[in-house]
């Protein structure tokens, strides 16, 4: 069963002065599964976050339905097992770090000892032990991403949802909060996460979805979206002159490093064969494969579709 | 649910306690019930009566402002700053929200009518002049800052804050004037503009309810069936316009 379905889900929004519909999702499917971190990728103002507001009713479907836990996710009693970290959030500015997880811990019904070993614990998880007497105007972009990821883990919940979690976040700060996803996941969690930043989804997630203009344009595992192709192979060449090269395109030479571009598999070979005759050294091969940015842009750019290998979510 | 629409309560109560605008509209009303002893010393022979109606009068003024400069904000502010994500994705029912919203800002308005009135009665009693029956007229008044919260949070669930404190200043000054409007229904040879004007009597909030300062400064007694009545018709009224507030804040877009 999944964690999270949405199903077939429209929505649409009017301006202010305008009677003109604008399509913001159009039949998207998606399900999140038990334990996994799923990554949800996309452009600027492809639905991304309206589809977390979708899935924690912030917002209603035009059409469609969202399932949390396998029941009808209106529900707010659903959301005792849920945490969420909204993107850039704005945060209580006058409450002090402690005042601000105790007051959302309130909210689950805990009880003043369990309140006060809990947000002890996750003030010291996300690196806040000693600030958390600070009122929050006082804390640093980096650290209000740290508190706002406290407050989504305040109930211990079984499905973390985080928009934008690395957003504006330094290197230092973005290796801690992929810590933490990791974290979650070996602890049985499920995670959702939106985010624009490619490397930390490739290296984290266990599925990705790609989200353009409204439409899930891919979804599945890293490896079934993006390495099955190889579309060429970079040789790197010791002590060999252009002119004996039977097949490929030389890039770049560098004293007497030559790194040529081959395209096949069978070109490849046939450069391989010529080294020992011409007293050539091989210093590298490197297939060029395709990333999870190349298949970003492609599909932003509105290149065909990406078809996954397995999976039973709906890439339309 | 008691126990999440305390803590929404607690939270707005703490908002507004390290609100700057709290403090800057109660030492307004420290200093007008103050300068009311001035005031009185320039009229012969109805001392007693300028400082109870001045001092009345601030009260009135200062808890209707608190209520809404901080009211109209309670909920489209959450809703502007995007801080109420982190609380509606919480098991928490968004009729709770708007009640803990207004439960909030009822502490904080008793809390702040109570300042003003212990001020009220210091001055009165370094002049001699304590009445009992004052405390019935502020009473009353605390009744008509909770139902206009009630109007400022219905408002703030319907608009932005510059046009909810439009909309909720000008009830307080037509649910002060209705008895006009009673007054025009009896008068007008039209009996569609009579139905009119009854219609909008019983609509429009009457604050007239809980006004009896006039009769409290010169000691006119006041019945229970007065102060019996304007409880009933607070909590009629302000259960009719919270009610109204949860049913649009439950349908809304949190954009």
């Amino acid at each position: 069963m999944p964690v999270l379905e949405l199903h077939d889900i429209h929505k649409s929004y009017r301006s202010h002065l305008s009677i003109r519909k604008y399509w913001i999702l159009r039949g998207l499917s998606l399900s999140i599964h038990e334990g996994e971190i799923f990554g949800y990728i996309g452009t600027n103002g492809a639905g991304k976050t309206t589809t977390i507001k979708l899935a924690l009713g912030l917002i209603f479907p035009d059409a469609g339905t969202v399932r949390l836990f396998g029941e009808d996710a209106s529900r707010p009693e659903l959301r005792r097992r849920v945490g969420f970290l909204p993107e850039n959030p704005y945060l209580y500015d006058y409450l002090t770090g402690e005042e601000f997880l105790d007051f959302h811990a309130r909210l689950f019904g805990l009880d003043a000892p369990a309140r006060r070993r809990r947000v002890r614990d996750l003030l010291d998880r996300v690196g806040l032990a000693n600030r958390g007497d600070r009122q929050l105007r006082h804390y640093s972009k980096g650290m209000l991403q740290r508190i706002g990821l406290a407050q989504a883990l305040i109930n211990d919940p079984d499905l973390v949802v985080l928009d934008e979690p690395m957003s504006g976040l330094d290197p230092i700060g973005r290796r801690e909060v992929r810590d933490i996803i990791l974290d979650l996941k070996a602890r049985g969690r499920t995670v959702f996460f939106s985010t624009h930043i490619l490397s930390d989804t490739e290296m984290i997630c266990d599925r990705v979805g790609l989200l353009v203009k409204g439409s899930l344009k891919a979804v599945g595992r890293i490896d079934e979206l993006v390495s099955r192709e190889v579309p060429y192979w970079e040789v790197t060449l010791r002590g060999v002159v252009d002119g004996a090269l039977p097949c490929g395109s030389v890039v770049s030479r560098r004293d007497d490093r030559l790194l040529v571009r081959v395209d096949s598999q069978g070109d490849l070979h046939r450069l391989l064969g010529i080294l020992n005759g011409h007293g050539a050294q091989l210093v590298s091969v490197t297939p060029a494969r395709q990333s999870l940015e190349d298949l970003f842009i492609r599909e932003a750019r509105g290149g065909g579709p990406v078809t996954p290998g397995a999976g039973d979510d709906v890439a339309r | 649910m008691l126990a999440r629409i305390n803590a929404i309560a607690l939270n707005t109560f703490r908002e507004a306690i390290r609100h700057r605008i709290l403090y800057l509209l109660l030492i307004f009303a420290v200093v007008m019930i103050s300068f009311a002893q001035i005031l009185s010393l320039l009229t012969v022979g109805s001392e007693e009566k300028v400082i109870k109606d001045f001092g009345l009068a601030s009260i009135d003024l200062f808890g209707v402002l608190t209520a809404v400069f901080i009211g109209i904000g309670l909920v489209s502010r959450e809703i502007e700053r995007r801080t109420v994500y982190t609380l509606l994705t919480k098991p928490l029912h968004r009729f709770e929200f708007v009640l803990g919203k207004f439960a909030g800002l009822a502490i904080t308005l008793l809390v702040n009518t109570g300042v003003m009135t212990l001020w009220f009665f210091l001055v009165l009693l370094i002049k001699g002049m304590l009445d009992g029956a004052l405390v019935i007229a502020i009473l009353l008044l605390f009744f008509q800052f909770l139902l206009i919260t009630a109007l400022a949070v219905l408002f703030s669930c319907l608009s932005t804050p510059i046009l909810a404190s439009v909309l909720t200043l000008a009830l307080y000054v037509v649910g002060h004037l209705l008895w006009s409007l009673d007054l025009l229904a009896a008068r007008l040879t039209s009996a569609s503009g009579r139905a009119l004007c009854r219609a909008l009597y019983f609509v429009l909030p009457n604050l007239g309810n809980f006004d009896i300062k006039g009769e409290v400064v010169h000691g006119v007694a006041i019945g229970g069936s007065r102060v019996g009545w304007a409880s009933l018709y607070l909590v009629l009224y302000g259960s009719a316009v919270l009610w109204t507030a949860c049913a649009i804040f439950e349908r809304k877009e949190l954009q």
